[in-house]
Parts: C-alpha cells; sequence; structure tokens
C-alpha cells in the first residue's frame, strides 16, 4: 500500500493524533469515561496502521520487537509494582490510599498508575499480536 | 519486615510466580531464566510453607484484596482445606523446574526457552490462585490464565511432535467450554444471589433451595469444572495433552493442573453449596459416584491396551482422579479425607513416574514406547530403581504413599457401608498392576541392548527427592492423614 500517496500521507498526517488521542483516554480514565484498556488499543492502532501501510519491516524499524517485548513486560510490573509499594508501606496488595498525603490522593497515584501499566501491557500485546499473525508467512517461506 | 510478609502471604503465593513469569521473559541466556524461575518456584513454596505455619495457628485466613472489605471486593480465603492443593502445587512447581535444567533446552530451540519458563510460572500462577481465590469470577479468571498457559506449554511440543499442535487445539477448546459453562453457572448464581463472593453466596442461596436457576447454575458450575479436573467423561484433552507435550512440562501439569480443580469441586460441593442438602447428595450419587467407578475402570483398561508410555501413565492418571472424585462422592468426613490424602499422594507418585520416564526418553533420544524400552532397566540402575518404587506406590503395596491413600479410601467406603465400592477399588488396583508390570517386565527382563548411558546427576537428582517422598510418606503419614482430616472437617463440618 505504500505506493498509494494518499494512504501514505494521511497516515503520515494521522499518526500523532491517534496517539496524542490515546494518551487523552490514558489519563482522562481517572475522572471518567477511558483507562488503561482503550487508551492501549489506539495507542497501538496507530502502530499498526503505520506498518499496514508501509510494511510489516518498516513498522519493525519504527518499533522494535525486543523494545515490544520488554514494554509489554514492564507494563505488569508497573501493575504489581504498585501493590508492592502498598503492601511495603504496610497495607494490602493494591490498596491505593496508603500511596499519598491523603487517602483521596492515594487513590488518584494509584489508578493512574495502574493503569498506566495496563495501558503499556495492552498497546503492547496487541502490536506483538499484529506482528505475530502478518509475520506468520514470512516464518515459514524461511 | 517479618510482619508485612507473614500478613500478605495469602497474595505472595500467587504474585511470586505471577510476577517473576515477567520478569524472566526479559532474559534471553537459558541458565539464568531457569535459575529465575527455580528462585520464583522455591520462594513460592517457602511461603506456602510458612502459610501452613499460620494455618496452625489461626486456621483461617482472610485476604482483602486493595482493601476493599469483603463481600464487595475480592476475598482470597486460606484454610485448612485449601492449604493442601497449595503446597502440592508449588512443592511439585519446585521439583519439576529442577528437573526441567537439562530436559528443556533439549526440546526447545534456544530463543524460546524463557519464554517457556515465562508461561511455565504463570500457569502456576494461575494453578495457586484457584485454589487461594474466594470470589467465584475471580477463580474463572484463575482458571483461563492457567489453562491459556498450559495450552501454549502443550503447544510448545510442536518443535518435535506435531501432534502437540492438536493436543493443544483440543485442550483449548474443550477448557474453553469448561470455562464457559461455568461462568455460565457464576452468571446465573450471580442472577440470583447479586453477589459473587463464595461465603456470601453460600449465605444468600440457604432460601433459595427450590429455586430453578439455582439448581441450573450449579450444573453448569460443577461440568465447567469436572471439564478441567478431567472427571471422566469430560478427560478426552488430558491423555493427549499430557503425552505430547515437552517433557518437563508433562512432569508438571501431570503432577499439578487437575489437583486445583479437583480442590474447587470439593469446595463448590461441600462448602458453597453445603445448605442444599438434597441437591448435593443426589449429584454425589448419581452423577459422581456412577461416573468416577467408570473412570477406574475405563482409565486402566485403557492404559493396559496403550503403548506409548506417556499416553498410558496420563490413562492412568484419568482412573487415579476417578478415586479422588469416588472419595468425594461418598460424601462422609473419612472419605473426603482420603481423597485429599490420594490428591496428595498422586501428585507425588505421577510427578515420579513422569519424570523417570521422560528421563528415559530424554536417554534414548526416541518417542518412549514399550518397544524401545527393552532390557534399559540394566542400562540406568537409578532411574529404574526409582521407576519401580513409585509404580509400587502407584499399585499401592505396603510402606509405600499409595499405600496409605487406598487404605484410607478402603476404610472409608467400607465404614459407609460401601463394601461393594471397597471391593471395586480393590479390583481396579489389582488391574493398575497389569500395565505397571508391562513396563517392569520389559524393561528389566528383556534382552538389553549394548547402550551405555551415564545417568545425569541433574537430571536423577529430582526423580530420587520425589520418590524418598513416596517411601517417606508410606512410612510416616501422619503429617497428610492430619492435614486431610482436619481439611475435611473443615468442609463438612461436624454433621456426619
Amino acid at each position: 500500500m505504500h505506493n498509494n500517496p494518499i494512504l501514505r500521507i494521511s497516515t503520515k498526517i494521522l499518526f500523532a493524533p491517534i496517539i496524542l488521542f490515546g494518551l487523552y483516554v490514558q489519563f482522562h480514565g481517572d475522572f471518567g469515561p477511558g483507562g488503561g484498556f482503550q487508551a492501549g488499543v489506539i495507542v497501538a492502532s496507530a502502530f499498526i496502521l503505520y506498518s499496514l501501510v508501509f510494511g510489516i519491516e518498516e513498522g519493525k524499524k519504527l518499533f522494535p520487537s525486543n523494545i515490544n517485548l520488554i514494554l509489554l513486560a514492564l507494563g505488569g510490573i508497573i501493575y504489581g509494582g504498585v501493590g508492592f509499594v502498598s503492601m511495603i508501606l504496610g497495607d494490602e496488595f493494591l490498596a491505593y490510599n496508603i500511596l499519598g498525603s491523603s487517602p483521596k490522593s492515594g487513590q488518584h497515584i494509584g489508578i493512574l498508575l495502574v493503569e498506566f501499566g495496563v495501558g503499556l501491557t495492552v498497546s503492547n500485546v496487541m502490536i506483538a499480536l499484529f506482528n505475530a499473525f502478518a509475520s506468520y508467512d514470512r516464518i515459514k517461506e524461511k | 519486615m517479618m510482619d508485612i510478609l507473614i500478613k500478605n502471604l495469602p497474595i505472595l503465593v500467587v504474585l511470586c510466580p505471577l510476577m517473576t513469569s515477567l520478569l524472566v521473559v526479559l532474559i534471553p541466556n537459558i541458565i539464568f531464566s531457569w535459575g529465575l524461575t527455580t528462585l520464583s518456584t522455591f520462594l513460592t513454596f517457602l511461603f506456602s510453607i510458612l502459610l501452613y505455619q499460620e494455618i496452625q495457628i489461626h486456621s483461617y485466613i482472610s485476604y482483602a484484596i486493595g482493601k476493599w472489605i469483603p463481600p464487595i471486593g475480592i476475598e482470597y480465603i486460606i484454610d485448612k482445606v485449601a492449604i493442601i492443593p497449595i503446597i502440592i502445587i508449588s512443592g511439585i512447581s519446585f521439583i519439576a523446574t529442577i528437573f526441567a535444567y537439562k530436559i528443556m533446552p533439549e526440546e526447545i530451540e534456544k530463543k524460546s526457552v524463557s519464554k517457556v519458563y515465562s508461561l511455565w510460572l504463570l500457569a502456576v500462577a494461575g494453578l495457586i490462585g484457584l485454589v487461594t481465590t474466594g470470589d467465584a469470577f475471580n477463580l474463572f479468571v484463575f482458571l483461563e490464565i492457567s489453562s491459556l498457559a498450559s495450552v501454549a506449554l502443550v503447544a510448545m511440543g510442536a518443535q518435535k511432535n506435531k501432534q502437540a499442535l492438536v493436543a493443544a487445539y483440543n485442550y483449548l477448546i474443550i477448557g474453553a467450554v469448561g470455562a464457559t459453562l461455568y461462568v455460565i453457572g457464576v452468571g446465573l448464581l450471580y442472577g440470583i444471589t447479586g453477589t459473587l463472593n463464595m461465603a456470601d453466596l453460600t449465605n444468600r442461596i440457604n432460601d433459595l433451595n427450590n429455586n430453578k436457576a439455582l439448581i441450573a447454575g450449579f450444573g453448569f458450575m460443577i461440568i465447567g469444572i469436572m471439564v478441567k479436573a478431567a472427571v471422566f467423561p469430560l478427560h478426552i484433552w488430558l491423555p493427549r495433552a499430557y503425552a505430547y507435550a515437552p517433557s518437563a512440562v508433562s512432569v508438571l501439569l501431570a503432577a499439578t493442573a487437575t489437583k486445583a480443580s479437583l480442590y474447587i469441586l470439593a469446595r463448590i460441593l461441600f462448602s458453597v453449596f453445603e445448605n442444599s442438602e438434597n441437591l448435593i447428595n443426589n449429584t454425589l450419587f448419581f452423577v459422581i459416584l456412577p461416573l468416577s467407578i467408570i473412570a477406574m475402570f475405563a482409565g486402566t483398561i485403557m492404559a493396559i491396551y496403550e503403548k506409548d508410555i506417556k499416553r498410558l501413565l496420563a490413562h492412568s492418571s484419568v482412573a487415579q482422579i476417578g478415586y479422588i472424585t469416588l472419595a468425594f462422592s461418598i460424601g462422609t468426613k473419612a472419605s473426603i479425607a482420603a481423597g485429599f490424602i490420594h490428591m496428595f499422594n498422586h501428585a507425588i507418585i505421577k510427578g515420579g513416574l513422569f519424570i523417570a520416564i521422560t528421563s528415559i526418553g530424554f536417554y534414548i533420544k526416541k518417542r518412549v514406547t514399550i518397544n524401545n524400552l527393552s532390557g534399559l532397566g540394566r542400562a540406568m540402575p537409578i532411574t529404574f530403581f526409582c521407576f519401580v518404587l513409585c509404580s509400587l506406590s502407584l499399585a499401592g503395596l505396603p510402606l509405600t504413599a499409595g499405600f496409605i491413600s487406598k487404605l484410607y479410601l478402603i476404610k472409608a467406603s467400607i465404614s459407609s457401608d460401601g463394601i461393594w465400592i471397597a471391593i471395586l477399588i480393590l479390583i481396579s488396583s489389582a488391574l493398575s498392576v497389569v500395565y505397571l508390570w508391562k513396563m517392569i517386565e520389559v524393561l528389566w527382563m528383556r534382552e538389553a541392548k549394548k547402550i551405555v548411558i551415564n545417568e545425569n546427576p541433574k537430571i536423577y537428582l529430582s526423580l530420587i527427592i520425589i520418590t524418598f517422598l513416596n517411601i517417606y510418606f508410606g512410612l510416616d503419614a501422619s503429617l497428610v492423614v492430619n492435614g486431610s482430616f482436619e481439611a475435611a472437617e473443615k468442609l463438612i463440618g461436624d454433621l456426619k
């Protein structure tokens, strides 16, 4: 599809706004509709669009597989890490209240970090799934 | 620091493997990823031992995730019943991880080894989570975690034998249907009671005795769990999955995978629905009892005619699961205790047998079938010796762990006027000697091929540990027996 100028140009224009929208949904999550799952999918869709238009190889150059794997695991570690911090501070696993000066700010910090971890993992799982299915034939030819 | 550790033990047994599985995937080096996996399973085992000590003091620990008070939040419950499967799963997974050191890189290509270990830990976390959680929906989540991880693990066997893909696909579809049935049941119960917390559920279904939705929900839940526990005739996924998974994985799955589901079966029958006595008694007598008896014989007979040794052991697992569910279905305190005793003993017996057979497969570099075994017993005395001891334990000879479980099972069935059940158990045990003898005869009596095998201590170390456990718990079973009786008492109270 990379020969089609309309697709190419519009992908380049859309790429940044998609990610920006993803970040909006991500950080809006603790006040209103949104959150890590939705934002993760939106952010991943920008990278998937890029791979669709410019080809899977170019997509992997933009976002290498090993970084993908690291971020994928990192998201889960952030989630668990928040739980561990509240455990070490002397409360139950994932009890956010103790994270801030007041229960309210504690809940705020907790949910923000946890949703960030979720977003990171979801977006990277989406990209990893897309790459896995898209490169299937190539593996077979080799 | 120690009090924080003690306070958080119920979640740590799940979190430790879950979190390290995320770290392991980042380590490309085979040795280091194995080391971290071993460390993690060891810590999990240590935590479960600490938890066991805590349980002796408090006898009931409830842990509210995120400090959301149950029944609103998710609650983890550890009591004298749950601690048995937790110790089984964490202990056996530790032994299986030690065993995996040499075997795993042999069967899996280098770049995916760390991913396999990651899945391995994920499966362990899922199985322990199944046991600890006190929330019916959270249980479904762990059911999915453990079975998806196990499916992927089974599929990794495809690098050696393409049959593994078929096995994994079967496991995936049948397992998914089972999980769906379970969640339909949970949905129905949630519809009529408005709660997902198991303890709360027990209280709220108290005055709904003949509600049709309650009965339907119960049926769906039980069938779903029976698929996961591989109760006959819902065991179809099991033989293939165990036979074609990578060797180390079949050790892990064979020893642990069905135990957690069997525990949930007991918990749903005797704890969640304890107030619907009619329903439970009918289910036990008309569904679980006949199926268990058929399983005992069908599994054993299929094992007798099987040529592929891993499949043979898998069929024998179906029969052994039959013993456990049979013990549950009699429904007295002594019989439920016998079920838990056999749950523990079967884990160490089948773990030992699978380790022995996969080590033989490792040495001869071929798929282990009856014909490939001729005379190998003389070439590998240590492996063979441990294999014979574990076989004797499976058959239930005195001084082995298997004897203890058969003894209590038969005692329990006789004391509840089920002499015919005791006779059937004896016949089925006698039949199991047939397939065990078939293997031992080929290993020892046939003419030896002229091959020299240097047994590797890294491989037989775990085999020796598990064989020692078989003998130790045959000589001094007080730990297991007392624990199981306390568990049974907790489950059904002093009523019966």
